[in-house]
């Protein structure tokens, strides 16, 4: 079974990527990476994640979601995150990065934002 | 007298999973509660990801040693690499602002939160190794 599963919609010219399953070293960062990739070279570059599906990253997968955030400010974009988990939350303030990423509970909260 | 489960895996990737999973096995046959499994198991992940990539660099020559125990002080994780070893000292805050955007060195940070002891030691004939314990509350 793969570690994480990636599902994308799209809400006006937002992206939104659900994320289930493991952000960790090895596939599930891979998984994340490729996705982001992907969407930049689509012209995609409004990017929400959802991370209400992952129930498990580690330092490698911490490293992807920064990797992604900067892909994607690079490009002119922005990346946001929603649904954080109480873990996610506490390992992102651990290593400051909440004063880095833009976070949201609500989706439409979310979506608002980037206009 | 203590426990003691140790496992000698390969430089691969996959012995991250291979021993998170037996950490949480080992935690749980031992009694201990989800909260206390989970930060052994990330203790657990990243001491073997870091033996793995920064130490034995992926050489399929070099195996690591990963040992749990329960003590009086608690449950302990031993991790052995076979590398150069480093002096952690030298290892950048990835909290200070000018490595906030950094994509990886996070990982003796988390060790370091989610554990309640964490020292490295360079064995004499080769290799580092680092010891974690996380006491009994």
């Amino acid at each position: 079974m793969a570690d994480i599963n990636i599902s994308e919609r799209q809400a006006g010219d937002v992206t939104i990527l659900d994320l289930d399953g493991k952000v960790t070293i090895g596939e599930g960062s891979v998984a994340l990476r490729s996705a982001i990739r992907r969407l930049l070279g689509e012209g995609k570059n409004k990017i929400l994640l959802n991370l209400g599906g992952v129930g498990y990253i580690d330092s490698s997968g911490i490293g992807e979601l920064v990797s992604s955030f900067t892909a994607v400010n690079k490009e002119g974009g922005t990346l946001k995150l929603l649904n954080l988990t109480q873990k996610i939350q506490d390992l992102l303030a651990i290593t400051k990065l909440l004063t880095v990423f833009d976070v949201f509970d609500s989706e439409a909260d979310a979506l608002s934002s980037f206009n | 007298m203590s426990k003691i489960i140790e496992l000698t895996l390969p430089s691969r990737i996959e012995s991250v999973d291979e021993s998170a999973l037996l950490a949480e096995k080992v935690a749980r046959d031992w009694g201990y509660a989800d909260e206390f499994i989970s930060s052994i198991d990330l203790a657990v992940r990243e001491s073997v990801a870091n033996a793995v990539k920064h130490g034995n660099k992926f050489d399929d020559d070099k195996h690591v040693e990963v040992a749990f125990a329960e003590t009086s002080s608690g449950f302990e994780i031993k991790v052995r690499d076979f590398g150069e070893g480093f002096q952690v000292e030298e290892i950048p805050d990835p909290t200070n602002p000018e490595n906030l955007l950094k994509v990886t060195g996070r990982g003796i940070l988390f060790m370091r939160s989610f554990m309640d002891e964490v020292e490295w030691e360079n064995n004499a004939d080769g290799g580092m190794t680092v010891k974690m314990v996380k006491h009994k509350t």
